[in-house]
């Protein structure tokens, strides 16, 4: 073995084993995207958190771009995001659909009645702002599930057609929507838009 | 020589004798707690569930099975693991249902793909590239050395003459 190579061969494994253990410090572990990402949504009939009567499924989602907005009043994060959530309603017209889900409506050990949750979710918007054009109540989560859901707040953007077209684990605070969401978001608007196609 | 490989073989046993007493720990831990919110039908179904719950790992937590998790979507995610046993889904059933929703990072033993085969290929790997390192460098100086001393006995012996 020569002896440039004897100095260069180590020397560059220890550059690849740099490079690696560099990016895995700078990752983060908990960015997972969604299964369910670039499909459409899954099947689902679920009731509005208000009225048990008025069920929503998939086609709800149609001729729309939506952001469905996983929440709880229980989840920290949500309660910073909701003012933002709603200036940007009110700003760009963005359309929100809450999906909530209830800790304590629990069917493991549950507490709560659902009068009780209504009370709740209505005080804290009407005091945080209220972003949602309606809201699905996931009643046992198992909506959550089919959307690999993980925790709470988590954020799809829906396309006119019903498809996921992006997953955002956290919050949306005005650096991830200008960076990671507005571009995608104005994308979509573009896609397929009927106003656009008309003129 | 046989020393560093000795520590090292030694090093690695006590590792493994290691995790392997906590993995029986956690273990026992499961068999007491998890299984007992829910009703069976027969105890194939509760080894069943004891199983999945322990070979599934919750998603919000970095190294946990949802077994030993407290998050919120572990308790979800134990109650449609049983659901989905009451409903006749066999392990593999239960399995690929979770994978279609969270991906390969749910189940404790990664799929061999491209990617991950490197896992297993790396360590094997670097012990040949070390062992053909190791018994190279010992061989060749002695030989070139010798060589070298005799050459310059010959050249002394040359010169008295």
């Amino acid at each position: 073995m020569s002896k440039n190579l004897r100095f260069a061969l180590p020397a560059a494994l220890f550059m690849v084993m740099i490079l690696f253990l560099g990016f895995g410090l700078f990752s983060d572990p908990r960015e997972r995207d969604s299964m369910a990402l670039g499909k459409p949504l899954p099947a689902f009939e679920l009731p509005d958190l208000y009225n048990s009567e008025r069920l929503y499924t998939p086609q709800d989602f149609t001729g729309n771009v939506t952001i469905l907005n996983v929440w709880g009043v229980w989840c920290v994060t949500c309660a910073v995001e909701l003012p933002y959530l709603t200036a940007l309603k009110e700003q760009y017209g963005v359309k929100f659909v809450g999906l909530y889900y209830d800790q304590d409506l629990d069917p493991d050990f549950g507490t709560k009645t659902l009068a009780r949750v209504r009370n709740e979710v209505t005080s804290m918007l009407n005091r945080l702002g209220n972003p949602y054009q309606y809201q699905i109540f996931d009643v046992v989560r198992d909506y959550s599930l089919d959307l690999g859901v993980t925790g709470a707040p988590e954020h799809f953007l829906i396309d006119r057609n019903g498809n996921i077209r992006l997953h955002h684990i956290g919050d949306i605070n005005e650096r991830v929507w200008t960076h990671k969401i507005k571009p995608v978001y104005d994308q979509l608007t573009a896609e397929n838009n009927p106003a656009v196609i008309n003129e | 020589m046989n020393k560093w490989i000795l520590t090292i073989v030694l090093s690695l046993t006590i590792s493994t004798v290691v995790a392997q007493q906590s993995n029986e720990a956690s273990g026992f831990n499961n068999e007491t707690s998890v299984a007992e919110n829910y009703q069976f039908a027969d105890e194939q179904q509760r080894q069943l569930f004891l199983t999945l719950t322990a070979e599934l790992r919750c998603p919000l937590c970095q190294n946990q099975n949802i077994a030993d998790s407290d998050a919120m979507i572990a308790h979800d995610m134990r109650r449609k693991v049983y659901q989905l046993i009451q409903q006749g889904n066999d392990e593999q059933q239960v399995l690929e249902f979770m994978k279609s929703r969270y991906g390969d990072f749910v189940h404790y033993q990664p799929p061999i793909t491209p990617y991950t085969v490197w896992l297993w290929l790396l360590p094997v790997l670097f012990a040949v590239f070390a062992l053909v390192m190791i018994t190279r460098k010992q061989r060749l100086p002695e030989t070139t050395d010798i060589a070298a001393k005799l050459a310059h006995a010959d050249e002394l012996l040359k010169r008295e003459e």
